[in-house]
């Protein structure tokens, strides 16, 4: 079994799938919305040199990355050692060496990896054109603003995933997070915009 | 040389994997494998199943094996067809 079947069937006999799917778009909008409230911040503030903002924002998804990281790993592994001492009373018998076994050994591992990289990537694709304008590459708006659009398209795109999950209209459901980023950025607006 | 041709089991197993990822894993076993699987019961967290298997030197002890790896328990043996297959000459 290949690597990638094999991490499905350990999802699938857990019934984790869906809690991976979960964990990826709402720490994955996390990161977005964290990434335009910071880059938003900087774009009302004094200017501030384009390596300064890099490191504030990477410092953030960093942080974002090994919060999930660390807290899905923790609350995964209980629930995973809850759910196989129950089956292991149930069957009457040790399961540690089976696909349980390594279940609860690797699906928090797996959970925690998706929780934390999910916000680490979509800031990085977000900070993409702060670093390629630090970088010497022309681009076509500021860098800030460039970043700005990036986040609200990934938002839109984490819309249109669960659009797809749900089935409501990829449209209707892109467009609902959409609205959200927009009512955080007016919000930041308002209360830091002099 | 005897050969197992045919075995039924009584197995205890969780509700995941299911039926079919038990009989396919089962059949994984060896090449020539033939399953059928029948839910006798089932209650809240397990089930207990009837696997029947057939093939032309059934390996028990994988079979075993790929039953305790899919964390099945295996209650008892409950029917066995084997065959000496010896060359009489």
């Amino acid at each position: 079994m290949s690597l990638l079947n094999q991490a499905r069937f350990l999802l699938d006999i857990t019934r984790t799938r869906e809690i991976v799917r979960r964990y990826f778009v709402v720490n994955g909008f996390d990161g977005a919305l964290t990434m335009l409230g910071l880059i938003i911040g900087f774009l009302v503030s004094a200017p501030a040199d384009l390596s300064v903002i890099i490191n504030v924002c990477l410092a953030a998804a960093i942080a974002l990355g090994m919060s999930g990281l660390s807290s899905a790993y923790i609350s995964e592994s209980a629930e995973r050692k809850h759910a196989l001492g129950k089956l292991e009373r149930a069957m009457i018998s040790d399961l540690q060496g089976s696909a349980h076994g390594d279940a609860t050994r690797w699906v928090p591992l797996l959970i925690a990896l998706v929780n934390g990289l999910a916000p680490l990537v979509i800031s990085l694709f977000i900070l993409l054109p702060i670093w390629l304008a630090l970088a010497g590459v022309v681009l076509p708006v500021p860098p800030l603003h460039a970043a700005i659009f990036v986040a609200l398209l990934l938002i839109f795109l984490l819309g249109v995933f669960l659009g797809r999950i749900s089935g409501v209209t990829w449209l209707r459901s892109g467009i609902q997070t959409l609205l959200v980023a927009v009512m955080t950025a007016a919000l930041i607006y308002l209360f830091t915009g002099n | 040389m005897v050969n197992v041709k045919r075995i039924v089991l009584d197995v205890l197993k969780p509700h995941q994997p299911n039926a079919l990822e038990f009989s396919q894993a089962i059949a994984e076993a060896g090449v020539d494998y033939r399953i059928n699987l029948i839910v006798l019961e089932m209650d809240e967290n397990t089930e207990t199943v009837q696997i029947e298997l057939e093939g032309k030197a059934i390996d028990f002890e994988a079979i075993q094996s790929a039953i305790t790896d899919m964390g099945g328990s295996l209650h008892s043996i409950d029917e066995v067809e084997v065959q000496n297959e010896t060359d009489a000459g």
